[in-house]
């Protein structure tokens, strides 16, 4: 019977069990893969952290409109429970240069996005990271101050943006839009103005704001050594 | 003019419900249907779709009166899922029964308890008997085109059968993925309007579905359906036909084959983790073993016929399903092997259990899957049926 | 009219309405309306709920009742605000 903290004491620390998306053995198997290592498809894999109502979902399908853009081809789906504000909530974007047929979950990152720094305690955000992969992290401090976390770190104030603009309150900021902006200017994997596009297209109100405060994130985020 | 699109598969079927000039919906949310049903609400509120969007109480009722109104001449349209797919069972063979080509988007989902949301096949494949055709998807691009081409087939006057299209739960429900939106003329072109031969109408009265007795017609009426289904089979391979002449794409028919024309193993799969699939079978291919991947795109009718023709050329059939007919085996297997019964020669079948209750089939659980398959080549079935990926535990 | 699978039509149907079935020979009551007493009120014809009752378009004609279909319900007798409508058992009217 799956007991909620199983994982919880293979790591040690306490997870929430409706948003573990992979069972510690079933990664540790999928990093060793030897037909298809060196044969799958180059894709790029970036996965979002973050909780519900902050709009991690919207984030990973903003990313793949903007890859979108620049005619790439692009899958993204969500991960979650039963949807309920502040429960932990990770989403997948999929970049190719042909389509993407692998309709399973992202189990090594080249990226990670962390919308709420809360989770870093939660949940293992860095789980499965490729060498050499990025960690994107919405908290209020550089990246030589962050410890536990693999790879390399880059970090970027979203939620001091995200008010700033106007965009939700103190306690419960829309950060999306700033960190895919802060993405933007962390990776290069896609353009600003194509996030920038992005969001002026899709967003449901605020549009400008919401362009503002990535391009600001875009400016403002910084990236740290290995 | 093609225009390209962001789109998850719940939307691609509100945008497929509105090429398709759909003119009555009644539905009923569930997760994870609720963005198709939506997006159609935001469709008529902002006056791009001229639809009468019906509220109803439970998803017995939607399908009520989706039956009813196709039975004035409407065109008519509904999404389910799990339970509320099951909730109206009853309807279900009512509207194959009386002969209404509704369409349905179904997204599976795992059936409770336990709860889940997450992707399952037990929901659709047990409506296998309500004479429904079934289309699996494994794309966004193919749900779109689906909707469009099922209203072809069920709306014409040698099938008359309702349609149920599935998606996998956040699979291809929740995935956005670019599509090709068809151009609204030449869908019209395609789709003419909805003629049913009878129809509900005060000025030319008749009485549908009364009281038959056993010397009646009953048996006959019966017989009709199952005629009606296998016109089914060739209408939907002459209208993918039809559609990738004019839209330039096609979605394989009843068994769409990838890469078996000359291989030895294959797996037989319907859904997204036929997209994965097709991944791994280029890999394996790269090294040099012959496999393929035959996905089963239509249950109903089921493709007896290219099955057979399949197990001529192969040394194996591994049959995946995302679902199980307890005290028996997965629904999948149980009709190919059924097919195959009669035939000379036949290759080794084996049912392999995966992805039950969401469980993701990775590539990896593929690599699993055909390393077994190839090696029953040589060795000969080992186990029938296999669970793939279980936890055991215990001692 | 249809032999079978061949030429039955498509739908479960029949061809003719509800009227050819001739549900009068279900009763073992039925009703007789007194004229004299009838105020035309039409509740008799609102309540049938095997529309039996037959009103005149002008509705100006005391109704009248169809007995190839009324079923001897009585439920006409029990809504007449004037009791205009009594039931006659069936066995003494042959």
């Amino acid at each position: 019977m799956f007991s909620p903290y199983y994982l919880g004491r293979e790591h040690g620390k306490v997870y929430l069990a409706s948003i573990i998306l992979l069972e510690r053995e079933n990664y540790l198997e999928a990093l060793d893969i030897p037909l298809l290592k060196g044969g799958l498809a180059p894709m790029i894999e970036i996965r979002f952290h973050g909780r519900g109502g902050q709009g991690a979902v919207t984030a990973a399908n903003i990313l793949a409109m903007a890859a979108f853009r620049e005619d790439k081809d692009v899958q993204a789906f969500p991960y979650f429970g039963v949807e309920r504000r502040g429960a932990p909530v990770t989403a997948f974007t999929k970049i190719d240069d042909k389509p993407v047929r692998i309709k399973s979950q992202i189990y090594e990152p080249d990226y990670v996005v962390v919308l709420d720094s809360s989770l870093l305690k939660a949940v293992d955000v860095d789980m499965g990271l490729k060498p050499g992969g990025v960690v994107l992290i919405n908290i209020d401090k550089k990246p030589e101050e962050i410890k536990d976390v693999a790879g390399k770190i880059a970090t970027v104030d979203a939620t001091k943006i995200a008010v700033k603009h106007g965009l939700g309150s103190k306690e419960a900021p829309i950060v999306n839009t700033a960190i895919l902006g802060a993405f933007a200017g962390a990776t290069g994997i896609v353009k600003i103005e194509s996030i920038v596009d992005s969001i002026l297209e899709s967003a449901p109100a605020k549009r400008k704001e919401n362009a503002e405060a990535a391009k600001e994130a875009y400016e403002s985020v910084q990236v740290g050594g290995e | 003019m093609l225009a390209k699109k962001v789109i998850t598969g719940n939307y691609a079927s509100s945008y497929g419900a509105k090429l398709a000039r759909v003119q009555v919906i009644a539905a009923y949310p569930i997760t994870p249907q609720t963005s198709v049903v939506e997006k159609i609400a935001d469709f008529v509120a902002d006056g791009e779709m001229e639809t009468q969007y019906v509220k109803v109480e439970s998803e017995h009722s939607a399908m009520a009166a989706c039956i009813t109104a196709s039975q004035t001449g409407a065109r008519t349209f509904t999404a389910t899922s799990a339970h509320g797919l099951t909730l109206m069972h009853e309807m279900l063979i009512w509207a194959s029964g009386a002969r209404t080509p509704v369409v349905m988007t179904n997204v599976n989902r795992a059936m409770a308890p336990p709860w889940s949301v997450w992707a399952d096949h037990l929901d659709s494949v047990a409506q296998r008997d309500t004479g429904w055709i079934q289309y699996y998807c494994e794309s966004v691009q193919e749900v779109l085109d689906t909707i469009i081409t099922a209203y072809k087939v069920s709306e014409d006057r040698e099938v008359l059968l309702p349609a149920l299209l599935t998606l996998d739960a956040f699979y291809l429900s929740h995935t956005y993925e670019t599509v090709d939106m068809p151009d609204q003329d030449k869908v019209d072109e395609f789709l003419p309007p909805f003629d049913p031969p009878y129809k509900l109408d005060v000025d030319d009265p008749h009485l549908f579905g009364s009281l038959s007795f056993p010397h009646q017609f009953y048996m006959e009426w019966r017989y009709q359906i199952k005629e009606a289904m296998g016109r089914a089979r060739d209408k939907i391979l002459q209208v993918d036909k039809e559609y990738e002449k004019i839209f330039g794409r096609s979605h394989g028919g009843l068994l769409d084959l990838y890469r078996c024309d000359d291989a030895e193993v294959v797996l037989v799969a319907a859904g997204t983790m036929a997209s994965t699939i097709r991944e791994v079978v280029d890999q394996y291919r790269n090294q040099g073993y012959k496999i393929g991947l035959a996905r089963l795109r239509v249950f109903r009718p089921f493709p007896a016929q290219e099955m057979r023709e399949l197990a001529k050329k192969v040394d194996v059939i591994g049959v995946l399903d995302r679902s199980y007919s307890f005290g028996y085996g997965g629904a999948f297997f149980a009709e190919t092997g059924g097919s195959l019964y009669n035939i000379p020669e036949k290759p080794v079948l084996k049912n392999y259990v995966v992805g039950i209750g969401g469980r993701d089939v990775t590539p990896k659980t593929v690599e699993g899957i055909f390393n077994n398959a190839i090696s029953l080549q040589e060795k000969g079935l080992d186990k029938e049926i296999e669970w793939i990926e279980l936890k055991e535990g215990g001692k | 009219m249809f032999e079978g699978y061949k030429d039955l039509p498509e739908v479960p149907m029949t061809w003719d309405t509800t009227e050819v079935n001739k549900t009068g020979g279900w009763r073992t009551v039925k009703p007789v309306l007194d004229p004299e007493k009838c105020n035309k009120c039409y509740i008799c014809w609102k309540f049938c709920p095997e529309v039996a009752i037959i009103v005149d378009d002008e509705q100006k004609e005391v109704p009248v009742i169809d007995y190839v279909h009324c079923k001897g319900c009585a439920i006409c007798a029990e809504e007449c605000p004037k009791k205009a409508i009594i039931m006659v058992s069936e066995s003494i009217e042959d």
